[in-house]
């Protein structure tokens, strides 16, 4: 490939993003710095969490040595007020709630990373298959999809964690597994219903004339049609995931105490709250809402700049050229340029 | 004149055509679609004959042109011709082979002769590839080229040959970049970039602009001439065909109707449905206007249920006793007629009918059960002997029948392909010569 080829595919990419309307894009970029504010804390997690996640003693700078040489070392106290020391308190464990918010994020983004992965590694290619194969493939597809589809999302998690308990043991994975196993069926959806409808489009009769076998026309001609609906299931689906696996947590399935997952730590925190502890719930609580916010953003926006029909006419990123209010003018116009012409007093 | 292929030019090449040399053979070709009906998509066993028992054969170095209005099956044909439509009988012998019974497999590595050139240029591009990887593409998959530069000076030499140049300028631009014209520029470097002996061009320049239309087709001509090419042209438009095609065949409903050396069809027209397409070709006279413009008479019929006999009688202006006339065509009759007389002449004869959706209709036969017969059958007696409408030529008898009126029609074979005056018709007016294939009719 030339030089050339390189940016310009590159321009290719980012039209619709130039095209899409001033809301979409404000909505994606306040949802992107949400999203990577917490992505900073997920990835340096080690360098930004003041204390080990379950740890509940730290050294003292100057502190007495014992009998081994070790130093001797403080406990965290217990149930201390957000503060100087504990910027989000601490919780009836000694644990620093910060530094679990911090790790927390960690385990959201591994889940959604890794639930990402399976559910699209195999909704995405049974989708392309069941829509461009149709058929006796494609109804049984659609049935068994359509069958894991009526279970409510948690409750289809709590299956798939507690069948993969016989396999996987508790931690990140298995909980991603059970997470990403819930959205299979709605890529599933999205990829086939779009196939269905770019399968008719005469590009593709195209290339059978040409001669592309079957896996050719799909891999070339369909999949990059269908392939912009991805971006968009994802962001919102990711939101789901922090959500369910949130809810996992909170009942007990997802990763095992005492590691810090948001939902467990809220359900841990419940008797505080009786008691007036306030922050040992809300903190994570607040991490759960603002993380699912900012990709919920992400994925509203790239969803109208996707979307071309949500398009907003008028904000196609140039500036329409004004025309003169002469008789021509109105002759020429169609209804596109009524707004045009109200302004300039014509109608 | 002598450079560039206007109408006259291009209808001379024909000389040089020998007669022998045949490109692509349809023998018997029929594809039929299956109706599907209810819930179960269990089916009726209804199908549609979208390309009912069609022969004729296409020279090197010819264009033919295949003409008929939108539901005459022109489009199935060509894709049938391509087996990108399977065939449900006869045969495609491209020189020679048959590719009917070919399966898909088998014909991929034949698709780098034959191609196809489609209608509309904005949705046969791929947008998600570039220009050079769409163009190209065929390349890549036959293995014609080995190295993306190679592919890319194959595609750059293809563009500039269709009018895309400078080349580099399109190379890496997607379709969206570009005109509708340049479009189907690129479609037509696409199909021609293997090299093909035998193109399908789907009404090339239906979609075009006027002033674009006759560049694309000078385009087509010109690049048919320097690369050997054998084209069947696919349009509605008479017109077009007559300033591109060598020979033509008109399509009415699946079947063809006339088809012979396109001057000849032209100047002379023999079937009725061809005088009716030539006729309503506009032209430029205002000396014309008046003229009795024999256009045919209401809408290509359901496809589902064709006219039985010559499929073009019930708009025939000519049709007369052995066109194979229907049940079904009284009871248009009537229905037009009541559109025409007065309020009460209405009210008598629809009373003296009863409701038509309850008359019983068949090939044969038509029965007025609820008739009031003493007024009805003296009433179509009358029209009978006055001939008010062109179905009473073959009506047998208006009857009596069990407290009803009963009327029956008379024979009406379907025409077949008979030679007249240099070009073949499958019209009745030149003798009445019936398919040896005619369908039993139930």
């Amino acid at each position: 490939m030339s030089r050339k080829a390189g940016p310009s595919r590159l321009e290719h990419a980012l039209r619709p993003w130039r095209r899409a309307n001033r809301m979409a894009r404000w909505l994606v970029i306040a949802g992107t710095v949400i999203t990577l504010v917490f992505a900073v804390l997920a990835v340096f997690a080690d360098q930004i969490a003041p204390y080990g996640q379950d740890q509940y003693r730290y050294e003292v700078a100057g502190a007495p040595v014992d009998d081994d040489g070790d130093p001797v070392l403080e406990s965290i106290p217990r149930r201390a007020e957000p503060g100087a020391g504990f910027p989000f308190g601490t919780t009836s464990a000694r644990f620093d709630v910060f530094s679990r918010i911090v790790h927390g994020a960690r385990v959201a983004f591994g889940v959604v990373v890794l639930s990402t992965v399976v559910a699209m590694g195999i909704g995405v290619p049974l989708g392309l298959i069941s829509g461009y194969r149709g058929g006796r493939v494609d109804r049984l597809l659609v049935l068994v999809m359509d069958a894991v589809y009526v279970f409510p999302p948690l409750l289809l998690a709590i299956i798939a964690a507690f069948v993969l308990k016989e396999y996987l043991d508790p931690g990140l994975p298995s909980a991603a597994v059970a997470v990403g196993a819930v959205y299979i069926p709605q890529y599933f959806r999205v990829i086939r219903n779009h196939t269905l409808s770019v399968k008719q489009e005469p590009f593709v009769e195209a290339a059978r004339s040409l001669g592309a076998p079957p896996r050719t026309i799909l891999g070339r001609y369909v999949f990059f049609n269908v392939v912009q609906s991805v971006p968009v299931i994802f962001t919102l689906n990711a939101a789901d995931a922090v959500l369910t696996l949130a809810g996992l947590g909170f009942l007990g399935y997802g990763v095992p105490y005492p590691q810090a997952e948001w939902g467990l730590d809220v359900s841990r925190a419940i008797s505080d709250v009786v008691s007036g502890f306030w922050w040992t719930a809300f903190f994570p609580g607040l991490a759960i809402t603002l993380l699912v916010t900012g990709l919920t953003l992400v994925g509203e926006g790239l969803n109208d700049i996707v979307n071309p029909l949500l398009r907003v006419r008028g904000y196609t990123g140039k500036v329409p050229a004004r025309k003169e209010p002469t008789a021509e003018a109105t002759r020429e116009s169609d209804d596109e340029d009524i707004t045009d012409l109200a302004k300039t007093g014509v109608v | 004149m002598t450079a560039s292929p206007s109408a006259g030019v291009g209808r001379e090449r024909n000389v040089s055509v020998r007669d022998t040399d045949v490109v692509l053979e349809a023998d018997n070709l029929s594809t039929y679609f299956p109706v599907r009906t209810g819930l179960l998509g269990g089916g009726s066993g209804a199908v549609v004959k979208a390309v009912d028992r069609v022969s004729f054969d296409i020279r090197r170095g010819e264009v033919f042109g295949l003409v008929g209005e939108s539901g005459s099956g022109k489009t199935t044909l060509g894709r049938t011709l391509l087996k990108l439509v399977d065939p449900t009988s006869g045969a495609i012998r491209y020189l020679g082979r048959d590719l009917a019974p070919l399966s898909e497999r088998e014909m991929r590595p034949l698709r780098r002769e034959l191609a196809l050139i489609f209608q509309d240029p904005n949705a046969s591009l791929n947008p998600a590839m570039t220009i050079v990887q769409g163009v190209g593409h065929p390349l890549r998959i036959h293995g014609i080229t080995s190295s993306r530069a190679q592919t890319r000076a194959r595609v750059a030499e293809m563009l500039e040959r269709v009018g895309l140049s400078p080349a580099e300028n399109f190379l890496d631009k997607y379709p969206e970049d570009i005109s509708g014209g340049q479009k189907q520029r690129l479609v037509i470097a696409r199909a021609l970039i293997t090299e093909p002996t035998f193109v399908v061009a789907d009404e090339p320049v239906a979609a075009l602009d006027m002033s674009v239309r006759a560049k694309v087709l000078e385009l087509m001509l010109d690049l048919q001439r320097d690369l050997g090419l054998t084209y069947l042209f696919i349009t509605h438009d008479l017109a077009t065909a007559r300033f591109v095609c060598d020979r033509i065949g008109i399509l009415y409903l699946g079947q063809l109707v006339e088809w012979g050396r396109s001057d000849t069809l032209f100047d002379d027209p023999q079937h009725p449905y061809t005088r009716a397409l030539l006729d309503a070709i506009p032209l430029p006279d205002p000396g014309r206007r008046d003229r009795d413009k024999r256009l045919p008479r209401g809408e290509v019929p359901d496809a589902l249920h064709p006219p039985t006999g010559c499929r073009f009688h019930p708009r025939c202006p000519e049709a007369f006793e052995v066109c194979g006339w229907q049940g079904a065509d009284l009871i248009d009759f009537l229905e037009d007629r009541w559109t025409t007389v007065d309020a009460d002449t209405f009210e008598a004869e629809s009373a003296a009918t009863g409701p038509l959706s309850g008359v019983e209709v068949s090939r044969y036969a038509v029965r007025f059960p609820a008739a009031d017969a003493s007024h009805l059958l003296p009433l179509l007696r009358d029209l009978r002997d006055a001939r008010a409408g062109r179905v009473f030529s073959a009506v047998d008898d208006v009857t009596e029948d069990r407290g009803g009126v009963a009327v029956t029609f008379r024979d009406g074979p379907e025409p077949a392909l008979q030679p007249v005056a240099g070009r073949q018709v499958a019209c009745h007016l030149h003798g009445v010569v019936a398919r040896e294939d005619s369908e039993a009719i139930a």
